[in-house]
């Protein structure tokens, strides 16, 4: 019980000190020191009066051919262009030829069943709303440098690792 | 003033009496040309994109669509107006499609799409009239500029190659079949086809 007040004392002099610490700083800043700038993700460190250069834009891969998932549940990517697909109440580009009963004439993909039930697995006449925005999960890709590291392992290597790899399954 | 006018009127009625068949021959040739030439500006007037979007109708529901198309804006910077896909070229069926046109200046006059939501109501049959029109006429003003002959399969993507190679060389479709909304946006195109 001692103990405990105790480090509760302790945890709440740290807190104290923390705290009049940062009011310190808040009031150097407002004293005299311009506020730190934002940095927009978008725009990065660029100040909005000034112009920023924007990243180069890849073309999109259009070669049509499917490309292996990278894991099981993955929603395959798209292996063409979709450039001014319309995807709206009215009309769905993409179903033009993906529609079940589109899918030979046009030498296509048709989505599968899953695309036609709801969430209570009935399945339905036509494309599911729920599955109807067809870039909410599938999309095109570009042989663009990735903006971040990614160290992901197919599952399929993942088993065949020595134990005590890092990410071995033992 | 009647007798001038009775002057005047045998005159016209007997041109020859009075003036020289050389006269005669040669300033009906010239009025000709002045009379075509004016007529011929006045059509081509009719074609311009400013003539065009000088309505609200066109201006703010499908010129805004084509801005965003490659139609509009492209990397090479050739680009369709609105006459290109939407009147014909060669002469007769262009005097034929202006003298249809007399229909849309009674649908601005009475306001048939005179708001967006008219516009949108009335927009599948407006489509379904374009439609109909590729489709009879092969596609035409397409091919004004897209030229099949003309066509590097090796440049398009294989998707594109396989269908241009069988289905439009076999002339089962044409360009409209699969490239319906190409310009601008499409209504519901299901509702077309259960009626």
């Amino acid at each position: 019980m001692f103990m405990h007040s105790l480090w509760h004392s302790v945890r709440l002099a740290a807190f104290l000190l923390l705290a009049g610490l940062a009011g310190v700083a808040a009031q150097a800043q407002s004293k005299g020191a311009p506020p730190a700038p934002v940095v927009d993700s978008m725009r990065g460190a660029t100040p909005v009066d000034k112009e920023s250069s924007p990243p180069i834009l890849y073309a999109t891969e259009n070669k049509d051919v499917r490309r292996t998932r990278n894991y099981a549940m993955q929603p395959p990517t798209i292996p063409h262009a979709i450039d001014n697909y319309q995807v709206d109440k009215e009309f769905n580009r993409c179903m033009f030829c993906h529609a079940r009963t589109a899918a030979e004439a046009a030498k296509s993909v048709p989505v599968s069943i899953t695309h036609y039930m709801d969430r209570d697995n009935n399945v339905l006449a036509d494309v599911s709303p729920r599955r109807y925005f067809c870039t909410q999960c599938h999309v095109p890709q570009a042989d663009a440098k990735p903006l971040v590291g990614n160290n992901f392992v197919d599952v399929e290597q993942l088993l065949q690792r020595k134990p005590g790899v890092m990410g071995s399954s033992k | 003033m009647f007798d001038l006018i009775k002057r005047y009127w045998k005159t016209i009625t007997r041109p020859s009496a009075y003036y020289s068949l050389g006269f005669l021959t040669l300033g009906g040739f010239v009025a000709g040309v002045v009379f075509w030439g004016a007529f011929n500006t006045a059509l081509e007037l009719t074609n311009t994109e400013t003539f065009c979007t000088g309505c609200h109708e066109m201006r703010d529901n499908v010129y805004q669509e084509l801005q965003t198309t490659i139609h509009f804006t492209n990397r090479s910077g050739v680009r369709a107006k609105c006459s290109d896909c939407h009147v014909p070229h060669n002469w007769t069926t262009k005097i034929a499609r202006k003298m249809q046109a007399s229909k849309e200046v009674w649908g601005k006059i009475f306001g048939t799409i005179s708001t967006r939501e008219k516009f949108l109501d009335k927009r599948l049959e407006l489509a379904q009239h374009e439609w109909a029109r590729f489709k009879a006429n092969d596609s035409l003003e397409c091919r004004n500029c897209h030229d099949y002959g003309s066509m590097d399969f090796t440049r398009q993507s294989p998707r594109a190659a396989e269908m241009h190679s069988t289905y439009l060389a076999n002339k089962e479709k044409t360009c409209i079949d699969c490239h319906k909304g190409i310009a601008h946006h499409l209504p519901d195109v299901a509702k077309a086809k259960e009626q």
